[in-house]
């Protein structure tokens, strides 16, 4: 059974997911009860009833009514008690503890952004204390995307325009896989983020040093922040930076060079084109690319851009 | 010349019979010919035929682009295209086959061409509006094929808000033909409710009416009242992308939730229009082939009609994640299970027809036991998501692509098969090779379960559909399903070349090949041009295997060809004369 479980689910990493692992094998092993059943007397009925000859009458049964009753009223009875622990465990998935932890959750084209109530933001990986409930308070930037972690046996859609939760407590430290499972574009399939579950010590020291911000720019020249600002940022999900052809216009050696604009216009990429495009996307597009990004407006300061742009320029 | 007495009224009626010719002088194809008598035809049956060589078309379409799909998920990286093309392709064969092939499959088709002369009547009620539902559904699907050419769309067939009023493409123009195709939708429903209510043939009662009318009749209900919803959705959609009113989009004050209600309000009983004509073939099929009574008429009758209500007010069982209220969730997944009790009485009764039968597992037959185990597969996981907590699991991954696909393909192509097996010889006048037949259906269960089983397992685990890129842990299971995807298009295309080839070198059928009691085989083949020479009468119902083949073939004595005319007046070969209660 343990080999069948790991071979159909994914390991069960929240408290919560063996209530939902219990419930998916006693609807499956019943279904497959049901089906032999059925299939095998179909099989019997092919066989024993099969033409001897063309002139063969057969009896009149038109209906029969105990028959009738009999195979209604079992599978009702069945699928209620599937809907109503189907419903318990569902109630279970969504009243949230009072005492859970709060992080907030941005979805935007393509990348999961979350910030900590001290200040503390990440891109990409969502930092958890272990054994401790964890609320998400979630919204869209643009469109539908969908936070699911398989391990946790959950899934919520993040909708633009308004918020919705949800929470889970892992129990052990350790990683998990955060999909997009609302299709939302080029790159939705590349939506993917983390979940890092530390212990609570760990977790406040992590919380402590990125305490006000994910980035430190005091030790670091401006180039190298730029780089971290933009692994954080998953510019890479779009553009990258050895020339290959993404979502968007590569970074490598794009500073200083022309570019053509959808309308035929053109441009050297400098300091302000770089900037308009980071909080303007849709301004000036690039001949050939699809118009998808969204503003970083109110998401990085000019400071950060500095830093990008003094990335960019490193990228020959 | 005896009398009978129609037991409604009491009137005395003189009957007589009349036997079927096996291969008559003058038939449908032969009276008019031409191009120009094609296209301007308002016979039921050569509409049906055109229907049949479009959604043929369009299923091959839809087909290609499920294998170029399947193909590019060889490997978890880029494949053989990009990732646009890739989002651009699952979005046509969603349209394409739902569409322009699912939905009008059995209806439109099978149904066109079988439902007058189930009820004995010589064309359906309005067979000029059937040419224009026709047209309509030509012209929409030109629409949607621009549209592919002039932009493409990449949103997937649900069109969900607000990325569909955001994104580039002929979104607009998609929307536009599939909004024209609901109308060819919508009066096909008409026609059929209309034709079964009105044009059934002296004695067809209602619990002697065939249950494949049954089932295009709850069909029709669904599409006379779903349809018209998809068709607002979709014009304001259209609104919102062209004027910038906000409707759906959070951008504009509209809320893209609403989207989801309106647009699930139709897709969740179009799931119904596509599958319950099937359940209407497997009926006729299941008895024609047992030689038997069907078990539990009136039970499989009115779970149709259950099925088509009910089917009204399970919409919200695609939103459990979307953020609608949790008491609009249980409502909602209690709602579904009620849904699924109809369908599985209709199982048992399918299976008890068997008992005691006289099965011969003909091909027809063959594909109706496909069907079986595909649609229990399909129904039965549909349980699984019907509960809210696995489906909070499971939405979204391939674990509903793979229900999806053994309730639709599995289910309703099967059942298309089934019928088109089945009725190919009234409809052609030719039998195909049966030993191809066996075989063909053979490989394409075998192909369907490689192809579909593992997604599955896939889904399980955790895979998200719509997925152009996907993490190394699932492309064995990729790799199995791309595999059996090859098999069943073999499949598919084997049953095209026997069938094609059945026309120019098939033997020639008999009337009636597979001793069915069902009207349709009471008439020759090929079926004359106006159906029936006589006003046919019925006094058995078209399951009463029990009783000898002759009280089957009954006609108003004096009507003549049913045109009215005296002179017309035929008596068959034999001159024999019948009575009838």
């Amino acid at each position: 059974m343990d080999a069948l479980n790991d071979f159909f689910l994914p390991p069960a990493k929240s408290t919560l997911a063996s209530q939902t692992d219990t419930l998916f094998w006693f609807v499956h092993l019943s279904s497959l009860a049901l089906t032999i059943g059925l299939i095998a007397v179909i099989v019997y009925f092919v066989y024993k009833y099969r033409r001897k000859s063309e002139d063969e009458v057969t009896p009149l049964i038109t209906h029969n009514n105990k028959l009738e009753v009999t195979w209604s009223v079992i599978p009702l009875i069945l699928v209620l008690i599937v809907f109503a622990w189907g419903y318990e465990v569902f109630m279970n998935q969504r009243v949230v503890p009072d005492d859970a932890y709060e992080v907030n959750v941005t979805a935007q084209k393509w990348i999961w952004q979350f910030k900590y109530e001290n200040g503390a933001q990440t891109t990409g990986k969502l930092h958890v204390p272990a054994g401790r409930p964890v609320k998400l308070i979630m919204s869209s930037n643009d469109v539908i995307h969908s936070f699911f972690v398989p391990d946790y046996r959950i899934k919520q859609d993040v909708v633009p325009g308004r918020y919705t939760e949800m929470w889970f407590n892992a129990p052990e430290p350790g990683e998990s896989i955060i999909y997009c499972t609302e299709y939302c574009g080029t790159a939705h399939s590349d939506m993917l983020a983390n979940i890092i579950v530390h212990e609570q010590e760990d977790f406040e020291n992590w919380l402590a040093e990125n305490a006000g911000g994910a980035s430190k720019p005091d030790d670091l020249p401006p180039a190298e922040w730029g780089k971290q600002i933009a692994q954080e940022y998953a510019c890479n999900t779009c553009h990258s930076t050895d020339g290959s052809q993404m979502v968007g216009p590569t970074w490598q050696g794009t500073f200083g060079s022309e570019q053509t604009f959808a309308d035929g216009s053109t441009v050297t990429v400098d300091e302000n084109y770089i900037r308009e495009s980071i909080l303007e996307p849709n301004a000036k597009v690039v001949e050939g690319y699809p118009a998808v990004m969204n503003t970083y407006q109110g998401q990085l300061n000019d400071e950060q851009i500095n830093a990008i742009i003094e990335y960019i320029k490193t990228l020959k | 010349m005896d009398t009978a007495e129609s037991s409604s009224n009491l009137k005395k009626i003189q009957v007589q019979r009349f036997k079927p010719d096996d291969n008559p002088d003058n038939h449908y194809l032969n009276e008019e010919t031409g191009l120009w008598s094609w296209l301007t035809t308002v016979d039921h049956k050569k509409i049906g035929i055109m229907y049949l060589a479009s959604i043929t078309f369009f299923f091959f379409v839809g087909g290609l682009m499920a294998l170029l799909v399947r193909t590019e998920l060889w490997t978890p990286a880029k494949t053989f295209i990009e990732a646009n093309t890739y989002n651009q392709l699952f979005t046509l064969h969603g349209a394409v086959m739902i569409f322009l092939f699912l939905v009008p499959s059995v209806p439109a088709a099978l149904g066109n061409f079988i439902l007058p002369l189930q009820l004995g009547a010589k064309d359906v009620a309005f067979p000029r509006l059937n040419l224009l539902s026709y047209y309509l559904y030509l012209a929409g699907s030109f629409i949607a094929i621009y549209a592919i050419f002039s932009g493409g769309i990449d949103t997937g067939w649900t069109f969900y808000t607000p990325y569909s009023s955001s994104t580039g493409g002929a979104v607009t123009t998609m929307t536009f033909g599939v909004f024209v195709i609901g109308f060819s939708s919508i009066l096909t429903g008409v026609n059929f409710i209309t034709t079964i209510h009105k044009m059934r043939a002296p004695g067809l009662s209602w619990d002697k009416l065939p249950l494949f009318c049954w089932g295009l009749y709850a069909t029709s209900v669904i599409q006379i009242l779903a349809t018209p919803v998809l068709a607002i959705t979709l014009a304001l959609v259209a609104m919102e992308r062209i004027l910038g009113i906000g409707i759906f989009d959070p951008a504009l004050g509209g809320d893209p939730v609403l989207y989801q209600h309106f647009f699930w309000f139709y897709s969740h009983p179009a799931v119904y229009i596509m599958i319950v004509p099937g359940f209407g073939v497997v009926s006729e099929i299941i008895s024609t082939f047992s030689k038997k009574h069907i078990f539990g008429y009136w039970a499989i009758a009115l779970s149709s009609l259950a099925i088509a209500f009910i089917g009204f007010l399970v919409w919200g069982h695609h939103m459990f994640v979307s953020g609608q209220a949790t008491l609009a969730s249980m409502v909602f997944s209690f709602l579904t299970f009620l849904v699924g009790i109809p369908t599985g009485i209709k199982m048992f009764n399918w299976t008890a027809t068997l008992y005691k039968g006289s099965i011969k597992l003909a091909s027809p037959l063959l594909y109706i036991f496909g069907f079986f185990f595909l649609f229990l597969v399909g129904g039965l996981t549909g349980i699984v998501l019907g509960s809210i907590a696995l489906d909070v699991h499971l939405h979204d991954t391939y674990y509903v692509v793979a229900h999806f696909h053994f309730v639709m393909v599995g289910g309703m192509v099967m059942a298309f098969l089934a019928g088109l097996h089945y009725w190919w010889p009234k409809i052609t006048g030719k039998m195909y090779n049966e030993t191809m037949a066996k075989i063909a259906c053979g490989i394409i269960f075998v192909g369907f379960n490689v192809t579909f089983l593992p997604q599955f397992v896939m889904g399980s685990q955790g895979m998200p559909r719509r997925y152009f890129n996907y993490i190394e842990q699932f492309q064995s299971f990729h790799q199995v399903s791309t595999i059996g995807s090859y098999i069943l298009g073999l499949g598919f295309l084997m049953v095209f070349y026997y069938l094609v080839k059945s026309i120019y070198r098939g033997e020639q059928a008999t009337s009636n090949p597979w001793g069915s009691r069902a009207l349709e085989w009471q008439i020759s083949t090929l079926p004359p041009l106006h159906n029936f020479h006589h006003t046919p009468v019925i006094v058995n119902g078209p399951y009463d295997y029990h009783k000898p083949m002759e009280e089957f073939q009954l006609g108003l004595a004096e009507s003549g060809n049913g045109h009215g005319h005296d002179a017309d007046l035929e008596v068959t070969k034999e001159g024999e004369d019948l009575s009838a209660e």
